[in-house]
């Protein structure tokens, strides 16, 4: 028996054909693409994205209702579980609206110290965000394994210095908690040696790759007004043109000492984002020659505040608001803090990167495909803990 | 349940000696055990903050392929053994219970974190649940916040030495009617409905935490720490619903 | 920029517009916010084109909303912002229509302070799921008691054939019987507002 044959044979630009329902696909909670418990509610026409609305929540673990019941420092191990990549960034931020709060001095190797563990964490975050955008490209798990490598390398460091690989809880007000030893700096100049290097053969495997080029150039273009208004900060900002980094803006701590520059993009789309944290990473390894070569020796705590640690109960900054913010890897991390004069603060508030990141997801995501979503999300770059707090 | 020893019915001197003549000889159970404990496939199922531990140990300096584990499923249905690395808020503790009940058995819960086995640091916030173990039961109780990768290896170990001492015979999952599903909290207007399951856990009475602790702990001085099981309470009978 | 400064600019802008210095910022009313941030936003002078933060603030005998304005191009900010409402009915306008950024911040502020902003395209619980009641940042929110099983929670299980254990379940009837629910305890907020 001859097979059935079709009296018309159906082209793709039939109409007909294209008049596919509308239906909704849930990604996530657990997701591997979702980068913990993040949800997206997506409707589809076909295998276009229509609609996605985030839905998150399932991370949020009440970080300022504990901070308001706890005394000031007590909540500087709560700021590590924040962003749990950055560990030392969150510190940072946090220590600096306390100390603008208190108006307390921070002794100069103090401030370098802090320099250049933030710019080891940023290291740490954009090698693995790479990795992992990589991940959800498809290319399972071995740029992670690359990353990872580097990773371990500074999470020793943080180890010797802080005594915790990922949650350091290192930054103190008033300085740091413990100087670094000459072992720990000959240790973080070999990284800094070494990274370069490793950056060429990251690059060498990834920038000029087809697929990658392919799957990234001209996915989620995310335009120069839109970032603005909508509050986009940190590399996915730069990477649309926006020329606005903390470090220059407001020149915290001593960053207006070193001598850097701010990588911007010019499209805004994935590949931008890619690219822009590549360059931020040589940039942040110039500024951690400057400050290993200038570091200067001294104090790393303000004598007034050394005490503080064994009776935090007792550090009652005066009664006013202060809002500090820093340049987290992930963008602008701000804490508004109200204090009533008393030992807990009235108010503690985190203006997460993440959460505000995210605002433009759907924007960037419509009328691109559902594998796309998962790679616009992944150079978002959010971590739950972070975007719930 | 209890860590048995493994109980084969060939002397372990006999044993030795076959083995210096190039015979190996183990029972059936042994071999069973073995396969079994060599390839546990994890969920791929990242909480929190130690989700990011449990991909360090996966990496190459832990490398966890050395345990046979490291063969991340993203599906339940493909799961031996869920590690629940991270805090479980109340929001997420449905979906949990959820991708419990829809693993095959058998299954193995391994809690990572001081956060999914009690609420850890965030104890005091509203939408944290106080333990994953309120509504399911749970094989290794691995504290820390996060555990080191080390720590992690020693619970995938820890788990590897209680499938060795399980019998066929004798496993859960075999038993007849035995079904390990779990009834799916739900939201309710203050929390979860229920907030517990008295099946799974019961909150501690002051007498029975007297019983298992000892006098309550005084301020400035430190008793022994309590003892470190692997298994949740033997008095709470765990399974039939 | 200091706070006076744009306050006379404002007033001179908007005649007859009631500004307060607090701290640092400007307390302005509620039918006011979104014109003063419109004109912070677009004229040449301030040019206030980012939204860094919204922070609702309990304070007690009424509710705030504090809005950190910075601008982009001239790098200069922040412009502090605050609107004051009663607890009972604390209804702001939305800024969504103005600054994005606005969108999941008002959304975080109404699941935890419960204010209302008001033309918000899609004001829902963003952390807690909906259904929820009360708002865990006010000071005089009590979490649940979750060691004791209250009568909602006996009524599930055993629907779901669970037994629940009789002295677990005799609690839960004295419970309901007394009209009383199982609420955790807290210390009372005793501390003045700023």
């Amino acid at each position: 028996m001859s097979p059935p044959v079709l009296e018309k044979t159906f082209q793709a630009s039939d109409p007909v054909l294209q008049d596919t329902e509308t239906f909704e696909v849930n990604l996530g909670p657990q997701h591997p693409s979702t980068h913990g418990v993040f949800r997206m509610n997506v409707k589809l026409e076909g295998e276009t994205i229509v609609s996605l609305k985030p839905v998150m929540g399932y991370l949020h673990r009440n970080h300022e209702q504990i901070a308001e019941n706890m005394s000031y420092l007590g909540s500087m191990p709560y700021t590590d579980r924040l962003d749990y990549f950055n560990s030392m960034s969150n510190n940072f931020g946090y220590a600096l609206a306390v100390e603008r709060l208190a108006k307390i001095d921070v002794p100069e190797r103090a401030q370098y110290v802090r320099v250049i563990m933030a710019e080891l964490t940023r290291l740490v975050n954009h090698v693995s965000v790479i990795g992992f955008l990589l991940n959800d490209l498809g290319a399972f798990f071995t740029p992670v394994l690359y990353a990872f490598r580097e990773r371990e390398k500074i999470l020793d460091v943080f180890e010797e210095v802080a005594g915790s690989r990922m949650m350091c809880n290192y930054l103190r007000f008033g300085g740091v908690k413990r100087d670094l030893t000459p072992a720990v700096t000959e240790r973080i100049k070999k990284i800094v040696r070494g990274f370069p290097k490793f950056l060429d053969e990251f690059e060498g495997l990834l920038t000029r790759n087809e697929i990658l080029c392919i799957r990234c150039q001209k996915v989620g273009v995310l335009p120069y007004d839109l970032a603005v208004n909508a509050g986009i900060t940190g590399p996915m900002a730069r990477a649309s043109g926006v020329n606005y980094d903390l470090r220059k803006v407001d020149r915290y701590s001593i960053y207006d000492r070193f001598k850097f520059k701010i990588p911007l993009g010019k499209i805004g789309d994935v590949y931008d984002r890619y690219l822009v944290r590549i360059l931020e990473m040589r940039e942040s390894l110039k500024i951690l020659e400057q400050a290993l070569k200038e570091i200067p020796a001294g104090p790393v705590m303000n004598p007034k505040f050394a005490a503080l640690a064994k009776a935090p109960r007792n550090f009652k900054p005066p009664k006013g608001e202060a809002y500090g913010r820093v340049e987290a890897p992930k963008g602008e991390l701000g804490f508004y803090l109200v204090s009533d004069g008393t030992a807990q603060p009235w108010r503690y508030h985190v203006r997460a990167p993440s959460l505000i990141n995210l605002t433009v997801l759907e924007d960037l995501c419509l009328g691109h495909k559902v594998a796309d979503a998962v790679i616009i999300l992944g150079s978002i770059d959010i971590v739950l803990g972070e975007l719930d707090h | 349940m209890t860590l048995n020893q493994n109980l084969s019915t060939v002397e372990s001197g006999l044993k030795s000696e076959l083995r210096k003549k190039g015979i190996v000889i183990a029972t059936l159970e042994d071999f069973y055990n073995w396969g079994r404990r060599s390839s546990i496939w994890p969920l791929q199922f990242g909480l929190a903050c130690c989700a990011i531990e449990m991909i360090a140990t996966a990496c190459a300096r832990y490398d966890l392929a050395r345990f046979g584990a490291e063969l991340f499923r993203a599906s339940p249905r493909q799961a031996d053994l869920m590690i629940i690395s991270g805090t479980v808020t109340k929001k997420m503790a449905p979906q949990v219970v959820r991708l419990y009940n829809q693993m095959p058995e058998p299954k193995y819960v391994i809690t990572m974190g001081a956060c999914s086995i009690a609420g850890g640091p965030f104890i005091d916030g509203t939408n944290v649940l106080k333990g994953i173990d309120r509504y399911i039961p749970v094989d290794v109780h691995l504290p820390g916040c996060p555990p080191r990768p080390e720590a992690l290896l020693w619970g995938i170990t820890e788990l590897q030495r209680k499938i060795d001492g399980q019998e066929i015979e004798k496993n859960e999952w075999y038993q007849r009617g035995l079904k390990r599903e779990f009834p799916i909290p739900e939201f309710g207007p203050k929390g979860l409905i229920p907030k517990f399951n008295p099946d799974v856990w019961r909150p501690e009475t002051a007498s029975r935490r007297r019983e298992r602790y000892g006098d309550p702990i005084l301020l400035g001085k430190k008793t022994a720490a309590p003892k470190f099981e692997t298994f949740g309470d033997p008095n709470v009978k765990v399974g039939t619903v | 920029m200091n706070p006076a400064e744009i306050k006379t600019k404002l007033e001179s802008e908007f005649p007859g517009i009631p500004i307060q210095i607090v701290g640092e910022g400007l307390l302005l009313g509620p039918e006011d916010l979104v014109r003063v941030a419109r004109f912070l936003k677009e004229s040449g002078e301030f040019k206030m084109n980012y939204l860094s933060s919204i922070t609702a603030v309990d304070y007690l005998e009424h509710l705030e909303s504090v809005y950190h304005l910075y601008s982009v191009d001239q790098r200069t900010g922040p412009v502090v912002l605050r609107v004051r409402v009663p607890r009972d009915n604390p209804r702001i306008p939305s800024l969504v229509h103005l600054f994005r950024s606005a969108e999941f911040q008002e959304r975080e502020a109404y699941d935890m302070m419960g204010i209302r902003y008001e033309g918000h395209p899609d004001l829902r619980r963003i952390f807690m799921w909906e259904g929820f009641e009360g708002y865990p940042l006010r000071k005089d929110y009590l979490p649940e008691n979750e060691d004791v099983l209250e009568w909602d929670d006996v009524e599930w299980l055993e629907r779901h054939g669970v037994t629940v254990p009789a002295e677990y379940k005799q609690y839960a009837q004295d419970l309901k019987a007394a009209g009383k629910e199982a609420r955790a305890e807290r210390p009372k907020p005793g501390a003045e507002a700023v």
